[in-house]
């Protein structure tokens, strides 16, 4: 697969050099890296053919990493060092994450070096306190790598999407992720908008439409103007605090009443979470799902769940989604009349009182022709190509906006908005500051983003110290302040002197972000490791699958060992035991080599094990794919 | 310095001139009235120009010169797409301060007329009527279509740039209005 790919970017007819460019969708459930080849956006997929890489990492004590679905298989046996959903995570706070003890994770929380409001919270892992921007990092590694290997060369940069919905603190936290992983990043690029790009340019769209995207964590509407060639966000808003996993969360809760379970450990509220998401997923298709669980002291969890029951226990999630979709269409000045069409992105979008609700609320019905899981990727990698600099003779402009309005602390705790929501950027505001002492030669300013009056109700961004102003009466230092949001949706601040041109010196302290020092120390981390962490990560990717195989195949053996001849049966034993052997040799070649060879082993009993149960549907598959279904 | 540089050698390829204010930027006559559909297009035809993403692989001078460059034309655009910033915008061309923040010598009718609309906002948040608010802000629009239509006549025909930032206070004060009641209406929303 990956020597087919090698030779085509020199296929390329552009006359110049094709810059090698891609998309990434860093999801809150899973991520994705796609890229344009021949025209054409396309998702990259890992050497087993899967697209979505689940946004799992897992830590080790020895210090290796995993990610992905070797991750996310032992997140139920080691909750605590089994990372999911990090991206909540990003730029947040100990507080804003609400109640702790439902999650299997041990917080650490960090003093801000701003506001006082508490900094980015941190994970303690068995591999030490890692921030969720390191975390987020090994997730786009993984993708960096399979997207070089598939390309065949280094990447010139990266789109990185976010929620549209995401604070400034969040959106800095991201572009520090990709650095730390090695990715140039090209622009942050806002989920629904890349959305609109894939969805406009393939039906070439012209009007006015909504995109509602509920992904795993996060919640955007985005209203947006598509004539030719211009992609014009008109406004955005959104719940950068619920997705999917609040889904999952209200089935857990059921769970726990329904069998009067409290305070669970780590690893049965994994396996409860586990439960309750392929629940949700069920329901979408069936209008009734049994969930069993044997929880770790013995007891029995076996409950039905109607797909009524589910939908009046997550109706208030929904209804939770309609009242920024209001808003979005009062800042665009439009009705629910006004919209061309919906379209639906993320995989939460499937859930069938989902549709229903954005049907019923547009009066039309939700576009989904495009799959709702790859379309951001698709969307952000058509954009990496044209900011790559890849002409492609169509050109298109993206305007887009600032989600929340950015302000400024004054007397009495109040937040003076500077840059309001829905502004295009890039944008930015001059204000004139002065002293209020004599001799003043310092002062602080305290930035905010929200809509809120009061500062406390406000997301704190970062206290700037502007020193060395000269000293002068009160009154009589004129110090002009530039906010700048640039095209990546992130404030820059400038300030400066005006009576005698003096620059003064920023000390920025942001609150919830990572400091430059504490990046570089993380990217040394990273890059020293790295030719160990391949190394080790394979290995640990190959012991993990073998684990996962010999399991498998004890199961099967001790369920179905029936339909087995005895040679056939003591053919499979012996590459188990060869398996087992070569487990404990350190090299991930010798034991790739036995976990094939144990594949093929069972390749016909496991034919004959769905012959005994399922259809032909799965024929072809050998155990171990069985297993995992 | 370095910026003015940078303008000036990327001023021929890109017709941007830092130098001419908001209507010479988009090559439209300096007055109150407006051809928006020229003012959208030659906005739209200038960013596709000077937007970052189209620097996105270049320096980083580049890059930032685009943000400079796309910045300035996306608050001109917003200045003129804006009645009132409009209004403020050629008041100060010709050297007039509206004195929206010193100047409370407003008509004593028309604060009347602000205080009662204030507090029928208030009973209709009480009532949580959206109706009673849908009523209000139609009426605040009329009024405010009517105030914009005198202020054309105060500054392209008449000149008179006194009476035209009397105006634009008073539009000041139905644009606090307008704010309130896009509050009022999330007020309602959200309980």
């Amino acid at each position: 697969m990956a020597l087919l790919q090698i030779s085509e970017p020199g296929l390329s007819t552009a006359p110049h050099q094709h810059r090698l460019a891609v998309g990434v969708d860093l999801g809150t459930t899973n991520s994705l890296v796609a890229t344009v080849r021949n025209g054409i956006s396309v998702v990259l997929n890992d050497e087993n053919g899967r697209a979505m890489l689940p946004s799992v990492v897992r830590y080790a004590a020895d210090g290796s990493v995993t990610v992905g679905e070797l991750a996310q298989a032992e997140q139920s046996v080691d909750p605590t060092n089994t990372i999911v959903s990090v991206k909540r995570f990003m730029g947040r706070g100990i507080k804003d994450v609400g109640d702790t003890s439902r999650l299997p994770y041990r917080f650490v929380d960090t003093p801000s070096t701003g506001s006082g409001q508490g900094g980015m919270l941190q994970l303690r892992t068995v591999a030490g306190v890692k921030s969720p921007v390191e975390v987020s990092a090994e997730i786009l590694k993984v993708l960096r790598v399979r997207a070089e290997a598939a390309l065949g060369g280094e990447l010139v940069g990266a789109v990185i999407t976010v929620p549209a919905y995401f604070d400034d603190a969040q959106r800095q936290a991201t572009k520090d992720a990709a650095r730390i992983a090695g990715l140039n990043v090209l622009r942050l690029l806002n989920e629904p908008t890349a959305a609109a790009i894939a969805y406009g340019l393939d039906n070439a769209a012209e009007g006015v439409y909504a995109v509602y995207d509920l992904g795993g964590g996060t919640f955007d509407i985005s209203i947006l103007r598509l004539t030719r060639g211009v992609f014009e966000v008109l406004s955005a808003n959104g719940d950068s605090a619920l997705g999917g996993d609040d889904f999952d969360q209200r089935i857990h809760c059921w769970l726990l009443e329904k069998n009067a379970l409290s305070a669970l450990n780590p690893q049965d509220t994994r396996l409860l979470l586990t439960q309750a998401r392929t629940a949700k997923e069920q329901l979408t298709e069936h209008d009734r799902t049994r969930i069993t669980a044997v929880l770790s002291d013995g007891e029995v969890v076996d409950n039905v769940l109607t797909q009524a029951e589910f939908h009046s226990l997550s109706h208030n999630l929904i209804q939770r989604t309609l009242q920024p979709l209001r808003r979005a269409l009062r800042d665009a000045k439009l009705s629910a009349a006004d919209i061309k069409g919906v379209v639906m992105v993320g995989g939460a979008t499937r859930m069938p009182h989902v549709q229903q609700a954005v049907g019923e609320f547009f009066g039309q019905i939700p576009l989904n022709n495009l799959d709702p899981d790859k379309v951001v990727a698709l969307g952000a990698a058509i954009q990496a190509n044209l900011l790559a600099g890849n002409r492609s003779g169509d050109e298109w402009l993206l305007l887009d906006v600032i989600p929340l309005s950015l302000g400024i602390e004054t007397m009495g705790g109040l937040v003076e908005k500077i840059i309001p929501r829905n502004s295009t950027i890039p944008t930015a505001r001059a204000q004139e500051f002065t002293t209020y002492k004599d001799g003043q030669t310092a002062m602080s300013i305290h930035v905010l983003q929200g809509e809120r009056e009061l500062v406390s109700d406000c997301r704190s961004l970062a206290k700037f110290e502007l020193r060395g102003i000269p000293a002068m009466v009160a009154g009589a230092a004129r110090i002009r302040v530039t906010f700048q949001v640039d095209a990546d949706g992130l404030l820059n601040v400038s300030a400066r002197e005006m009576g005698c041109g003096v620059e003064a010196a920023i000390v920025v302290k942001p609150s919830y972000g990572l400091s430059d020092a504490e990046i570089t120390r993380m990217l040394q981390d990273s890059t020293q490791h790295a030719q160990d962490d391949m190394q080790a990560r394979v290995l640990r990717e190959q012991q993990t699958e073998a684990n996962q195989l010999l399991e498998a195949v004890q199961h099967a053996l001790a369920q179905d060992g029936e339909l087995l001849e005895p040679a056939q049966r003591s053919h499979i034993e012996a590459q188990m035991t060869a398996l087992q052997d070569s487990l404990r040799i350190e090299d991930h070649l010798v034991l790739k080599r036995a976990v094939n060879a144990l594949n093929e082993a069972t390749v016909s009993f496991a034919q004959a094990r769905m012959d005994k149960s399922v259809a032909g549907a799965l024929a072809g598959k050998n155990i171990s794919e069985l297993e995992t279904k | 310095m370095w910026l003015w540089r940078e303008f000036s050698s990327l001023k021929q390829s890109t017709g941007f001139n830092f130098q001419h204010n908001y209507f010479q930027l988009f090559g439209l006559a300096q007055s109150f009235q407006l051809d928006s559909t020229k003012l959208e297009f030659q906005y739209r035809a200038l960013q596709a120009q000077v937007h970052p993403d189209k620097s996105a692989h270049l320096g980083e001078a580049e890059q930032r010169v685009a943000m400079q460059q796309s910045t300035r034309v996306n608050e001109a655009y917003q200045t003129l797409k804006s009645p009132i910033r409009r209004a403020r915008y050629l008041l100060s061309l010709h050297g007039v301060d509206t004195q929206e923040e010193t100047n409370t010598a407003m008509p004593v009718d028309f604060l009347m007329a602000q205080m009662a609309w204030r507090e029928a906002l208030e009973d209709a948040v009480q009532a949580r009527d959206v109706a009673a608010l849908d009523r209000h802000e139609a009426r605040m629009k009329v009024e405010t279509r009517e105030l914009e239509a005198q202020l054309a006549v105060k500054i392209d025909t008449n000149q008179d740039y006194a009476s035209a930032a009397g105006l634009v206070r008073k539009l000041r004060f139905m644009e606090k209005l307008a704010e309130e009641i896009d509050s009022a209406y999330d007020t309602i929303d959200s309980e």
